[in-house]
């Protein structure tokens, strides 16, 4: 089967063969994977980075002197390594291993916002944002007396370097802000946003698992000073993530977890602790994971992010038109406009809609029945929903291995939808 | 058979479309909220007793089809029968979703029948159940009122 490609170089068939599970079904039919938001399919690169290890090495990293053990550490600082390239941060000492974004954000939390807040200093962030990057917020603001100030939004949930500045004063002290919506694709100007940060004395915190799964970034020209990731959105394992933070600031950081691993030196009384990243990634990590993670961002880069960019960017125009011609079908954030950017650029490879009055429960569900794979509720963004004034929407996510024929098949499976509840 | 008729069967979307017990009783003797913390449905249930004896019952709220037309079941199965019944029935319905007992519903309840495919989709249990679980709030509420400590 030929498959028509959305740009003509792009090595679709190719792609979509190394993800064994495109092969597969999903209630008797070939499976359509739209929801790669929540996560994403595996290549067998990634599959068999971890099955290496399990496999052959098995070993811990760090401890024994014998051979599997220094072949675990050596692989385990080449997925650094890789990891470091991928995001151009500066150096291995500022990417930081966590289970996950939700992991990188709370440390970045309480191990900076908890030490360095206290009350009437602010902390500006936005109705966008994924609850992993506002409730450790919350927290620390309810904990240190700081306070929460939102980033006004445009009727489409955009923010314009000019409704940062009319929410950041000298008061604030960090920034904490998405890099795209997990519910619209929305990508706000983070490099203004920054700037913005900067001039007034604060951090910036980058919620990163969509941003960093679906665009090329680069920590240093955008000028965050913190960005959290998770390996499982970008084609690697679940339980596995990374927090890049600025060396300086890493420092001066108390980390979360105390125990073996990060110590120097313990006595009955006290101990202490290595440097970064090495004091925050107490205990025996997920080795399996981070290989596998390693492994991934090889893969991508090896396909390139501004290539899977643009064939998303393609995809998510496509689906806009296509899926906004389905009767009663209301689009949600930037695409509602279709696909205008203000104050941001295009978004990314997202579409978040409504079928009339269906549920969106109901609309996932016939979905599934005919092997579409979508995401249906909240997201994990209340406040956004508060914010489109809807309980949840469908969500089409949409990743390097999708193709036009997905996007028909969402669609004719939408009309069906319909039907079952017209 | 076809998915879509499998977990949507005709008498449940039936039920889906019917507004008829969907609205607010005020005054009611009971009402209870209940919310779905991992989908956002949030259902009421609006309870009227005289003497042992459901005389109205009603429903409100945000859910999926599954879910409301599990609550306008809950109201029609259960208007002018007693207390005891709507245990009864109550347990019953919550054995065939799961603890896969076969369903033996009284007539007046008999469609509640239809809701048995959903078992079949464990994520959706959860919305067929949560009028039910409303209802056993309800139903110890007025158990505790029957018999004050
Ligand atoms: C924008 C955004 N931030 C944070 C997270 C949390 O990531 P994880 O669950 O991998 O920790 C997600 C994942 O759903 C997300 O989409």
């Amino acid at each position: 089967m030929t498959r028509r490609s959305v740009t003509r170089t792009y090595p679709i068939d190719r792609i979509r063969a190394e993800f064994p599970i495109l092969g597969t079904t999903m209630r008797g039919k070939p499976l359509v994977y739209l929801d790669n938001g929540a996560t994403s399919l595996k290549p067998q690169v990634v599959i068999d980075a971890e099955l290496d290890y399990l496999t052959r090495i098995s070993a811990s990293i760090h401890r024994g002197v014998y051979q599997l053990s220094e072949e675990a550490t050596v692989k385990f600082d080449e997925a650094r390594a890789s990891v470091r390239q991928f995001i151009n941060a500066g150096d291995d000492g500022e990417v930081v291993f966590t289970k996950g974004a939700t992991e990188s954000s709370n440390i970045v939390a309480f191990g900076w916002g908890r030490k360095f807040l206290k009350a009437g200093d602010e902390i500006v962030t936005t109705e966008l944002e994924h609850h992993a990057n506002l409730i450790p917020w919350q927290q620390v603001a309810a904990a240190t007396g700081a306070k929460l100030r939102f980033v006004p939004l445009d009727p489409a949930g955009r923010v314009s370097p000019e409704s940062v500045q009319s929410a950041v004063t000298e008061r604030t002290r960090l920034v904490a802000i998405t890099g795209m919506s997990n519910v619209t694709g929305y990508m706000p100007p983070l490099r203004e946003t920054a700037e913005i940060a900067h001039r007034n004395g604060a951090v910036i915190v980058v919620d990163g698992p969509q941003l960093v799964s679906h665009h090329p970034v680069d920590v240093q020209s955008l000028g965050c000073d913190f960005l959290t990731f998770s390996a499982h959105k970008m084609c690697g394992p679940t339980g596995v993530g990374a927090l890049y933070g600025r060396r300086d600031l890493l420092e001066a950081m108390d980390p979360l977890l105390y125990g073996g691993d990060m110590i120097v030196r313990v006595g009955k009384e006290s101990a202490t602790f290595k440097g970064v990243p090495d004091k925050f990634e107490t205990g025996t990590p997920n080795i399996s994971g981070v290989l596998g993670f390693g492994a991934a961002v090889n893969y991508l880069r090896s396909i390139g992010m501004e290539a899977i960019a643009d064939h998303e960017r393609e995809l998510l125009a496509y689906a806009a038109r296509r899926v906004g011609e389905v009767p009663g079908v209301t689009l949600y954030g930037p695409m509602a406009e279709r696909g205008v950017a203000a104050g941001g650029v295009d978004p990314g490879g997202i579409l978040s809609f409504n079928l009339g009055e269906i549920h969106p429960h109901d609309v996932g569900a016939v979905l599934d029945g005919e092997g579409v794979a979508v995401r249906t509720g909240f997201h994990c963004a209340q406040p956004m929903m508060q914010f489109l004034g809807v309980p949840g929407t469908v969500r089409a996510s949409f990743y390097l291995y999708n193709t036009l024929e997905d996007i028909d098949r969402l669609v004719n499976a939408l009309h069906k939808t319909l039907e079952v509840f017209s | 058979m076809n998915f879509a008729d499998d977990l949507y069967k005709e008498i449940i979307l039936d039920h889906y479309r019917s507004k008829k017990n969907r609205r607010r009783l005020d005054p009611a003797d009971y009402h209870q909220e209940g919310v779905n913390p991992s989908c956002g449905d949030d259902i009421e249930l609006f309870i009227k007793t005289d003497g042992g004896i459901i005389s109205e019952v009603t429903y409100d709220g945000i859910g999926c089809s599954i879910c409301t037309a599990s609550a306008n079941m809950l109201c029609e199965a259960l208007v002018g029968n007693s207390i005891e019944f709507a245990g009864k029935v109550l347990s019953r319905f919550k054995g065939m979703l799961t603890r896969a007992e076969e369903p033996d519903f009284p007539d007046s309840a008999a469609d509640l029948e239809a809701m048995q495919g959903v078992r079949d989709y464990p994520v959706r249990i959860k919305c067929a159940l949560l009028a039910w679980s409303t209802l056993d709030q309800i139903l110890s509420d007025i158990q505790s009122d029957a018999n004050p400590q």
